[in-house]
């Protein structure tokens, strides 16, 4: 169920204000992007609820207050708890037009703070819940989370005769959410800043619980430039090892099909967190990402 | 006002009453500015811009703002010198030019 017109928003008419403004964050940091774009999206009547993580680190180091909306740090865990009890709170006072959106990293979405957000979709909460996916707990160090691809180097997941980084895959978290049957999940990506701008307005109207897997690369944790970040999103994309997809009314719409994917090669050897892999572990991943991707283009509507 | 811009009346507390007894600040409080972070600036070069504001959507800061004459400029308080903007920049009349030079 939706309410108000779909607007169709570009750089032309997305507000000039802005509502993360003099934040901490390191120099190209695809995360705070997200933010900012988001919040310039949902405008002053936002709530903002922030796990531990970068964001809140980032944002609340005082006596600074990067936010110019209502914002507050929730527990690790309880991100999705805290949104329903805001939209709850705000329900009760009256007030409308407002939005309960939380911003969770990787670790807080997929490890730490995944029961909070699957009993919110379970509960049809009226929330936004954004994760920024930089692939690693960053705020701490770069420690690897269940959303680190396969063969990259942190801090807890380090690479020398016997181990070769990450060992897991990562985690599918936007097929996990719209296993729950959600009301609206999208996937995107700081490097496509309009189809990311489009689903954010998008779950602003969802009477319901909306989710978006937004890829923010880390420069720091990744080792790229921090000019690239913006280069290393849209090449995550071209190269198949990320798809821009939503799931709505329970069916999957691919949004993109980049046909014929560029290098994954390039791709990762571009990052110095991926530079020690050799042929034969990075025709592994490019196997993998065939395979996900057959049964995409078998499954999915475009 | 678009940009919240750094409070000058502040002066951080000098005794302990002075200091707050909770966390709670008003939105938008700027005490300091990001801008010793910077070993290089962008400088955009306003005759040739053609204003399609991918940089302006870009800068992880938001720190690009369209001024009233429409032509775009930079808020250094708060630019950190990341370059994002210079790498997107289609034309590629941002530079990035070295601090102190």
């Amino acid at each position: 169920m939706e309410n108000r017109k779909e607007r169709k928003i570009t750089a032309r008419n997305l507000d000039d204000r802005e509502f993360f403004y003099g934040h901490k964050g390191c120099p190209g940091c695809g995360g705070s992007l997200a933010v900012r774009l988001a919040l310039k999206v949902l405008g002053e009547k936002s709530f903002a609820v922030l796990p531990a993580g970068c964001m809140s680190a980032i944002g609340f180091v005082f006596p600074q207050m990067a936010f110019s909306c209502n914002a507050m740090i929730s527990t690790f865990a309880g991100t999705a708890s805290m949104l329903a009890g805001v939209a709850a709170g705000a329900r009760a006072l009256g007030l409308e037009g407002i939005h309960a959106v939380g911003f969770a990293g990787d670790g807080g979405t997929a490890d730490i703070g995944l029961q909070a957000l699957s009993g919110a979709i379970d509960r049809h909460d009226r929330i936004i819940y954004i994760c920024y996916d930089n692939e690693a707990y960053m705020n701490t160090g770069v420690q690897k989370s269940s959303l680190t691809p396969t063969g990259a180097r942190t801090t807890t997941s380090p690479v020398g005769n016997r181990l070769r980084g990450a060992v897991t895959p990562k985690k599918q978290m936007f097929e996990i959410v719209a296993a729950h049957g959600i009301d609206y999940a999208a996937t995107a990506s700081v490097g496509h800043p309009l189809d990311y701008l489009r689903k954010v307005e998008h779950a602003s109207r969802v009477e319901g619980t909306s989710y978006i897997h937004v890829f923010a690369p880390c420069p720091v944790g990744w080792g790229h430039d921090s000019a690239e970040t913006i280069e290393v999103a849209k090449a995550a994309v071209d190269c198949g090892l990320l798809y821009l997809a939503e799931y709505t009314g329970g069916g999957f719409i691919l949004n993109h099909d980049p046909g014929e994917f560029s290098s994954i090669r390039d791709y990762l050897l571009g990052q110095g967190r991926f530079r020690h892999l050799g042929e034969e572990e990075i025709e592994a991943i490019v196997a993998q990402r065939d395979s996900r991707w057959q049964r995409i283009r078998r499954e999915w509507r475009t | 006002m678009s940009h919240p811009s750094r409070s000058k009346a502040y002066r951080p507390p000098s005794r302990l009453e002075d200091y707050p007894t909770g966390t709670v600040f008003p939105a938008g409080h700027l005490v300091e500015t990001s801008s010793g972070w910077r070993s290089k600036r962008p400088v955009i070069d306003t005759e040739r811009c053609i204003n399609c504001l991918v940089c302006w959507l870009l800068c992880p800061e938001g720190v690009i703002r369209k001024s009233p004459d429409g032509r775009l400029e930079i808020d250094y308080d708060y630019c950190k010198g990341c370059g994002i903007c210079a790498r997107e920049c289609h034309p590629g009349v941002i530079l990035m030019k070295q601090e102190g030079a």
